[in-house]
């Protein structure tokens, strides 16, 4: 009764039959319980209840409200709903960005910026933190007051330790250079391998329509407007799906297909070429100006290499997507190969940037020694009539604006970087407005008075660009990894730009683009993104750390001025800050003879752990190929059994059957193809008597032949051997590759069953029949009973 | 008066379920029945009088206001199959989608709220009504048909053209969605709980 009491919950009885059942057991187990416990344990049971209920609903809310602090989840959730979930995964992608700007923008900001600006000496007061007086008229403009601020690399001084504090500057500025890119490897390596986690663990499409079409209505939806937005998303999510499977199912002419992507390819190499060529030319060009004296030039030749970068990031890609109509790949490869050539377009422009910066660099670094002889001179020529020895100390108060100073390339470097960001930023709000917005209210409002459809015709309204925005992205981002160490102030820039972004392109998504023709799925994880975004990361970090290892800081701005290489404040921290013993130890793991044999040592870990990863994919795929051919073995022998049931055949088939059913499942482990496997059992079991029985399988040829003898045991020993000892005769032929959903078995599975009653034998042929998925026919099956 | 009938009720509750938290429950879910038609269910429920709310009652019920499925829902749990509810078949209902309900209980009646034409078997014809609500006849012919074949295809494991129980459990406790989708009405009662009645509640019980 009692057990009746726990399960009655589970039971799927209308509540009028349960009440009264629960009633009457309630009532018998009360009267023989007895009253031991009621009034006391009912206290305590009832507060411990109270305590659960209190800390299911504090959870509840918490999720809520940590659901609720996510920001911008609702709207991305609505343009989910109208767009798919290609165009959701950009602002997804954009929201986890600016998460890491955030991270980016809190270090440079607490650990450079902020002690600089509170604990040194402050504006003014030393030559390096001035505006020079030479530049004092046109100091107005960002490049001037600016340029000698914390933003810049330039206004930092490099004394060891600032404050009471004692805080180590110089150090600081390394570390936190080294600690963003170290963070944003992290970062994106964790997000990969958790996407990876996800995406091999629940690959499990077996059941794909049939889920969405039972589980995706989200029975908490209480309100009309989340309701409208759920039915979207579901309508959205099914020709996403649908066109899965339209896509698996095409074939094509092949070799049309094949010369229209060569050509394809061979068009887009062509173009890159192109704008190589260009960007070099105009590089050359720029030199040429800066040599003959940027005074002379309008805004245009100042600003031509950006310019240039800009434009061609604007049109290459839309002449890429033509081209790649003549490919007619699957949307979501059309979508990868676009990036692919987007990026070599982006990644060709931002090297000859690079390239176009060494050689600014180099310009400067070679006028340093023309200055340093120059303030010689004019240190001389301040003492000239007073002190004429070598004293160090200037006691002349000499207003800092008036020394002067040597050339800073740092500084120069990230003004050039915040320069690109800032017109890229521009460019890309502009084509933003003009391309979408524009365009859209031209097509609103003057479809009225022209001559063809404007909103189905020509231009009509535009789709969102899913790749040329991430593309945007990550190359944005990757700029600001290359110039975070010269300018703190980048990603403090970018965090404003990003959450401007977020904003402006929600609105226009909304206001201006239309669904895309054909909804496709994104891929199921975003590891393509990140795994560009990787890329980027190690390609923009490469010069950054290039000019750290091999060129010598100016002597004259920074928080390394002094030093031959700035790395060597990490030296200088080890030899004064920290005990004896440690630099020793120190030195002892920087040997080569320990450090090579660890490297090694490292890549050996990585080559094993690959390989047995792989090794377990295989394993995992072979499991659900044997559990799916388990489902079909043991639904059969439900049927089996539930038919045989029906005929009053007494309990040893059924046990007998069950137990050779596992048998053969266990054959199925050790089954490899060409061999037959036999397996044999005697069963000792007491109450039914069971019949031994004989299992052999063969696997050939795509097809497994499974036939099952079972033999009464006490007539084995005897000599005359009638037909009635052979209790039952299965076989069974099974085509392999059962039960996938997509392919479909050559032919159909054959299934005999012979047995004995006491006075018929039965012989049960089963045969059945799968119609393919375009025919509509219902399948058959056909049974034979004698 | 409220409170003798409050009692009266109560001490009804507390004979059937001694279970703290099913009283809790049940009592709330009494007034929520209660409200929808003031008028015709009486608060003494001691002669179990035949009273049902006629389905358009129900269906206005705001968590159920917006579902897809709001007028089979009803017809499954109704005594009479039209969506017509006494007290008995609206607590069966709301206790089935509550959270607390075992997963294979929601699945027989999740199977039950999509089998249309009560043939106990879900046939194509059940899974294109199903497609439709859902979508709100969105999709074209050609898109719906295409779903409903990959669905038996994927689902019908005896090879019958038509989803039976079994098939349907088969698929159904594999999906990784289905507990967190049917029903979690149980939060949205915690608010309406008045405190008076909270405290008569504990009174009486403890």
């Amino acid at each position: 009764r009692k057990k009746l009491i726990a399960t009655l919950r589970g039971k799927p009885w209308p509540m009028r039959k349960k009440l009264p059942t629960l009633r009457e057991s309630q009532v018998f187990v009360e009267k023989y319980e007895g009253a031991l416990g009621k009034g006391r344990g009912r206290r305590l049971y009832a507060y411990k209840v109270m305590m659960r209920k209190k800390w299911m609903k504090f959870q509840r809310d918490f999720e809520n409200f940590k659901t609720a602090c996510i920001p911008w989840e609702m709207k991305i959730k609505e343009i989910e709903s109208h767009f798919g979930s290609s165009v959701a995964s950009y602002f997804l992608f954009l929201r986890w960005m600016y998460g890491i700007n955030m991270i980016l923008f809190s270090l440079t900001f607490g650990l450079v910026m902020v002690p600089e600006a509170l604990m040194a000496r402050p504006y003014g007061s030393i030559p390096r933190k001035t505006v020079p007086r030479e530049e004092q008229a046109n100091a107005m403009d960002f490049a001037g007051y600016a340029k000698y601020s914390v933003l810049f690399y330039g206004y930092y001084n490099n004394q060891r330790a600032i404050g009471w504090l004692k805080f180590r500057m110089p150090l600081s500025y390394f570390l936190v250079g080294v600690g963003t890119v170290a963070y944003s490897y992290m970062v994106v390596i964790r997000t990969m391998a958790r996407n990876a986690k996800e995406d091999g663990g629940g690959d499990d499409t077996s059941f794909n329509f049939s889920w969405k079409i039972f589980t995706s209505w989200d029975y908490l939806i209480g309100n009309t407007e989340t309701a409208d937005n759920k039915f979207a998303s579901i309508t959205t999510s099914f020709k996403e799906a649908i066109v899965e499977e339209q896509e698996s199912r095409k074939d094509d002419n092949i070799h049309l297909t094949r010369f229209l992507r060569v050509l394809a390819n061979f068009l887009v190499l062509c173009c890159l070429a192109g704008s190589g060529y260009l960007i070099y030319f105009v590089v050359r060009r720029s030199q040429k100006f800066a040599l003959e004296g940027l005074d002379n030039y309008g805004w245009w030749e100042r600003n031509e290499v950006n310019m240039v970068m800009s434009l061609l990031g604007m049109f290459c890609p839309m002449l890429f997507d033509v081209i790649s109509t003549l490919e007619n790949y699957h949307p979501r490869i059309a979508l990868q190969w676009q990036l692919g050539r987007i990026f070599a377009l982006f990644l060709g422009n931002l090297y000859t940037f690079i390239i176009a910066l060494m050689d600014q660099i180099n310009l400067k670094r070679a006028e340093e020694e023309k200055v340093k002889f120059n303030m010689t001179i004019w240190q001389a020529n301040l003492y000239n009539g007073t002190l004429p020895e070598n004293s160090t100390a200037i006691p002349i108060m000499v207003d800092p604006a008036d020394v002067p100073r040597g050339p800073c390339w740092e500084t120069m470097v990230g003004q050039e970087f915040v320069r690109l960001i800032i017109s890229d930023t521009m460019t890309t709000y502009i084509t933003l407005l003009i391309g979408d917005f524009l365009r859209a209210v031209l097509v609103r409002f003057l479809n009225h008075c022209w001559c063809w459809d404007l909103e189905y015709g020509f231009p009509s309204y535009s789709e969102f660009d899913v790749s040329g925005n991430v593309l945007g992205l990550i190359f944005n981002q990757g700029m600001i990894w290359m110039g975070a160490f010269y300018a703190p102030c980048l990603p403090a820039l970018n965090l404003l730009r990003l959450h401007v972004s977020m904003y402006l392109q929600c609105w226009a998504v909304m206001c201006c683009n239309v669904p895309q023709e054909r909804v496709f799925k994104a891929s199921g994880s975003n590891n393509f993104y990140m795994a560009m975004l990787l890329v980027i990361l190690f390609l923009s970090t490469l010069p950054a750390i290039y000019t750290i290892v091999s060129i010598p800081p100016s002597f004259d701005c920074g928080p390394f001025s002094g030093k031959s290489r700035m790395f060597d404040v990490i030296q200088e921290t080890l030899e004064t800050d920290f005990p004896a013993w440690f630099g020793k130890v120190f030195s002892y793991a920087s040997n080569p003879g320990l450090v090579l044999p660890f490297l090694l040592l490292m890549v050996l870990a990585i080559y094993y752990l690959h390989s047995t990863s792989k090794t377990y994919k295989h394993a995992n795929l072979e499991l659900k190929k044997k559990l799916q051919a388990i489902n079909f073995i043991s639904v059969y022998l439900v049927n089996a059994i539930l038919f045989s049931k029906t005929q009053h055949l007494s309990n040893w088939l059924l046990a007998s059957s069950s137990i050779c059913i596992l048998f053969y499942s266990h054959s199925l482990c050790c089954l490899s193809p060409g061999q037959p496997s036999i397996v044999c059992s005697s069963l000792l079991y007491s109450k039914v008597n069971c019949p031994a029985t004989l299992l052999l399988a063969v696997r050939a040829n795509g097809y497994q032949c499974n036939l099952v003898l079972g033999v009464r045991l006490q007539q084995l020993s005897s000599t005359v051997i009638t037909l009635r000892d052979y209790v039952f005769f299965f076989f069974q032929l099974l085509p392999l590759g059962v039960a996938t959903a997509d392919h479909l078995p050559p032919s159909c599975p054959i299934h005999c069953l012979l047995y004995f009653d006491t006075n018929h034998l039965h012989v049960h042929l089963h045969y059945i029949h799968k119609p393919s998925l375009r025919s509509t026919s219902s399948p058959s099956t056909r049974q034979l009973h004698l | 008066m409220k409170n003798k009938h409050l009692q009266k009720i109560s001490f009804i509750i507390l004979k059937m379920f001694p279970n703290f938290k099913q009283q809790y429950f049940l009592s709330r879910l009494f007034h929520r029945y209660r409200d929808l038609a003031p008028q015709l269910v009486p608060l003494d429920y001691t002669n179990q009088p035949d009273v049902r709310l006629p389905y358009e009652l129900i269906g206005s019920m705001p968590e159920l206001k917006d579902n897809p499925f709001r007028q089979r829902i009803a017809e499954v749990f109704s005594e009479d199959g039209e969506g017509n509810m006494t007290l008995d078949d609206f607590l069966d209902m709301f206790s089935v989608l509550s959270e607390m309900a075992p997963r294979d209980l929601k699945a027989y009646y999740a199977f039950k709220i999509y089998d249309f034409n009560n043939d106990n078997f879900i046939c194509k014809s059940d899974l294109e009504k199903t497609l439709n609500k859902l979508t709100r006849n969105e999709l074209t012919e050609d898109e719906v048909r295409m779903v409903c074949e990959k669905v038996i295809d994927e689902a019908d494991l005896d090879n019958d053209g038509r989803l039976s129980l079994e098939d349907f459990q088969h698929m159904i406790v594999r999906a990784p969605d289905f507990l967190r989708e049917v029903c979690n009405f149980h939060h949205r009662f915690t608010s309406t709980m008045r405190g008076k009645m909270r405290k008569k509640i504990q009174e009486i019980t403890l």
